[in-house]
């Protein structure tokens, strides 16, 4: 009988722009080295993970990021109380530097996790990307950040049209002419502040591989997927995995010279010279993690080991030309359900 | 000339390239090409075998070969050494 975990789970808004909580919780579900009880940890409390009760055991609500880790450390130590958690798994960006910061506290509250280093996941920032090229010898498009609208006429000095204005954390749009990058620039600056990155656009098909890295240079799952379906959001909706040794040797290259840990997607086009572009680094499981479990690479289980200190093998193979294809789907629920998460912060 | 080795063709025509994640169709005619050419049967084997069984004639017949294998190199779909013969 495999022994019961307690793991908490974040990233639970299963929308059209996903959050990979509930991907995660899939394929802890189907672990076959524990068995689970799965909490939930919601911001809003209309993220549609907290009332998929036959996913996640409760749900608790947490406060934003922004709100401080003092906050979020008390809120934690009350979860800790009720629910004795082994292991978290935060699945936001936002959020990341929060829980990294926490980690050694968490550790003493009895609680792991298997998060990046504060270093890996500074110098992988959209604003650090060139120099993350240059210091691991990846190629990266020309990018640079900006902080006011009139830096903006000066962009041609550096840039072919068209260019990529991106946000912080998320959003990115493809700018025409400096006056489409500057109502890029208001738009996204408002929703996630500043600075705003500006990318060189690269016109080419679009590669993603999600992974994990044991944190010493070994890769202990990878897994190359092509977008077949582009949601207006530029979230794939569809897809396929792939087997590219260029996209392998490069994965493997990012993890062996940052010796990352913990999983992660990198986001890559490959251009009409068929050269591979790195264009991020986001540094946790993508909304799509649940086709890794799909080929046979259960990554959140294996990270979850990771986090746990077992030992843990990498895997060797996987199955080439499964697809995922996301849907939407409506629940009916309780208004009582919502008033209770909402009130309470627990349901 | 080949086709890449992880690069098949289905039953009914599907043409998946694990390498890109691309699929093809291909009608039956393309499906035999496909099929000789990845047995490595040489450009004479295939222009017999068409002419014997269809209503065809070497000219015709040399014109879609050529269009067919251009598509399959444009496509990524043959040995790098062997893309560059064509």
């Amino acid at each position: 009988m495999p022994k019961k975990i307690n793991i908490a789970v974040t990233g639970l808004n299963a929308i059209d722009s996903p959050g990979p909580g509930i991907a995660v919780i899939r394929g802890l579900r189907e672990a076959k080295s524990f068995d689970v009880r799965i909490i939930g940890l919601a911001y809003e409390s209309l993220e549609p993970g907290i009332y998929m009760h036959d996913l996640i055991d409760k749900t608790y609500q947490i406060p934003y990021p922004s709100t401080g880790t003092d906050s979020l450390l008390k809120r934690l130590e009350y979860i800790q109380e009720q629910e004795n958690l082994d292991v978290i798994i935060p699945n936001f960006d936002a959020e990341l530097f929060p829980f990294i910061k926490l980690s050694p506290k968490l550790k003493e509250m009895g609680i792991s996790t298997f998060l990046p280093t504060e270093s890996q996941f500074e110098e992988r920032h959209k604003i650090n990307l060139p120099d993350f090229g240059k210091k691991y010898n990846i190629r990266v498009p020309h990018s640079k950040a900006i902080f006011s609208t009139v830096e903006i006429p000066g962009l041609v000095q550096e840039f072919n049209y068209p260019l990529v204005v991106k946000g912080k954390y998320y959003d990115a749009e493809i700018a025409h002419t400096p006056e489409q990058v500057q109502a890029y620039f208001t738009k996204i600056s408002n929703k996630w502040g500043l600075p705003i990155i500006i990318q060189q656009y690269v016109k080419g098909t679009e590669y993603n591989a999600t992974g994990l890295g044991d944190g010493k240079g070994n890769a202990i799952s990878i897994v190359p997927m092509r977008k077949q379906y582009i949601t207006d959001k530029g979230k794939a909706w569809g897809g396929i995995s792939i087997d590219e040794e260029e996209i392998f040797n490069l994965t493997r290259h990012f993890i062996k010279t940052t010796k990352w840990r913990g999983g992660f997607e990198l986001e890559l086009i490959k251009d009409f010279s068929n050269s591979f572009y790195l264009l991020e680094v986001n540094p946790r499981m993508p909304a799509w993690i649940y086709l890794s479990v799909g080929v046979g690479q259960n990554i959140p289980e294996a990270l979850v080991n990771l986090a746990l200190e077992e030992k843990v093998e990498p895997y060797t193979d996987f199955a080439v030309g499964k697809m995922f294809i996301r849907y939407s789907y409506d629940m009916i629920v309780d208004v009582e359900e919502f008033h209770k998460i909402s009130t309470l912060g627990e349901l | 000339m080949k086709i890449k080795k992880n690069v098949a063709v289905s039953e009914s025509g599907y043409i998946f390239n694990p390498s890109t994640g691309e699929s093809f169709s291909v009608n039956p005619s393309g499906i035999e090409i496909f099929n000789m050419v990845k047995e490595q049967k040489s450009y004479e084997e295939i222009s017999a075998h068409f002419l014997k069984k269809y209503n065809t004639d070497k000219d015709t017949f040399e014109k879609d070969y050529n269009d067919f294998i251009g598509m399959l190199n444009h496509y990524l779909l043959l040995e790098k050494d062997h893309a560059e013969e064509n």
